[in-house]
């Protein structure tokens, strides 16, 4: 109970580090931050639903006024926007990633959470994120791929491999602590 | 630990948070029901009033908060004006920074205690299915507690990494980073169990 507690409070808390840490910058030179890895990594370490508890306690925090997203921003401003659909499809997208590993015991733990990384944090959580936008700018389903989809999405494939990488070393480092796989 | 509240006191601050929550769900609903250019100039002119009124600080650290929606407003805008509809763009970007603008003002007038204390209260009825409301209320507290140190940790890697590398510091930081955490949250798990831990009768807040 407490182990489980002070995980998901840690998972919150990496989400919110690794969005402050300076943008890492690509090979092609573009710069990405590594929030949205740290919600594939609650699904790929915690499993399904821890995971998705830690987003939710990340999300609580940042309503609640504290400037926890990735450059500085925060506060009930930013579940306005039409792009809060990614706020909200965070939790799923944790919960989806962490589903998968938890389904799929037998395969190499690197390529299965790189695979439960794109499931979740890129399958789930556009399907949340792009219908979101259409209803609240409002948008057709052409535009909001555009402005919503496109613009993410190289990012958050490399992002998905390397939390596959990421899961599969701290697997062979510390075995217990990857819930999904324990 | 920083945080989005404004530097100066208003009125506002001592209003109770569930109040201003509540009339911001209102103005929220309110934005998409009267969708007519008029009543969407109205609105981001009361918007920028409220800004205005307690005075040139408030106003500028409330607009400087603002500032940073302008890569939406960008991609919103172009995409309008690409497809010759700014008509509709312009009703859009309105109700956006209007939106925005006033969610923004509740944070800045409603301290962290008061928000945790209205989240304290929106989870009460969950304690019927299970959830433990004490460990939601530690795992607050445990993130603010953990952040500085993981900040500290993150820092002194990439300093680690530039003291033996000439390239920048890339995303193989965040496996060790990671790493660290996962330890530092082991022992901290000991620590409380060694304190009397979480007992709660009434369910776990993990579900288990």
């Amino acid at each position: 109970m407490e182990r489980n507690v002070v995980l998901i409070a840690l998972f919150a808390a990496l989400i919110a580090a690794l969005g402050l840490l300076p943008k890492f910058t690509l090979a092609s030179g573009i710069p990405i931050t590594a929030q949205s890895m740290g919600i594939m990594l609650c699904g790929t370490v915690l499993g399904a639903r821890r995971g998705a508890l830690a987003v939710v306690l990340f999300l609580v925090l940042v309503a609640a006024g504290l400037p926890l997203l990735a450059g500085g921003r925060g506060g009930l401003g930013v579940f306005t926007t039409p792009w809060a659909g990614f706020l909200f499809g965070f939790p799923v997208a944790a919960f989806v990633g962490g589903l998968v590993m938890e389904k799929w015991k037998s395969g190499n733990t690197t390529i299965v959470a790189g695979v439960a990384a794109i499931v979740g944090g890129i399958g789930a959580l556009y399907l949340v994120a792009v219908p979101y936008y259409m209803v609240m700018k409002p948008a057709g389903l052409s535009e909001a791929l555009i402005t919503a989809m496109a613009p993410f999405m190289p990012g958050d494939l490399i992002k998905a491999v390397i939390t596959g990488a990421i899961t599969g070393a701290l697997y062979k480092a510390r075995p217990a602590s990857v819930l999904s796989r324990a | 630990m920083i945080s989005l509240t404004s530097p100066v006191r208003t009125r506002a601050h001592s209003w109770p948070a569930g109040a201003k929550l509540g009339a911001l769900a209102v103005a929220g609903i309110a934005l998409f029901v009267f969708d007519t250019l008029p009543a969407q100039l109205a609105a981001f002119a009361g918007m920028l009033g409220l800004y205005a009124l307690p005075g040139r600080l408030f106003l500028r650290t409330g607009m400087e908060r603002l500032w940073v929606l302008w890569p939406f407003v960008a991609i919103i805008g172009l995409f309008h004006l690409v497809t010759q509809t700014w008509f509709e763009g312009l009703l859009i970007l309105l109700r956006l920074v209007t939106a925005v603008g006033l969610a923004n003002l509740v944070t800045m007038t409603t301290p962290l205690d008061d928000m945790i204390a209205v989240i304290r209260w929106l989870a009460t009825p969950l304690r019927r299915f299970g959830l433990n409301t004490r460990a939601l209320e530690l795992s607050i507290a445990l993130v603010i507690r953990i952040l500085p140190t993981l900040i500290d940790n993150g820092q002194r890697l990439i300093q680690s990494w530039r003291a033996r590398s000439r390239r920048r510091p890339g995303w193989q930081i965040v496996m060790p980073f990671t790493l660290l955490a996962l330890d530092d949250a082991e022992h901290m798990a000991d620590a409380l169990r060694a304190r009397g831990g979480l007992v709660d009768k009434k369910g776990d807040f993990d579900g288990t």
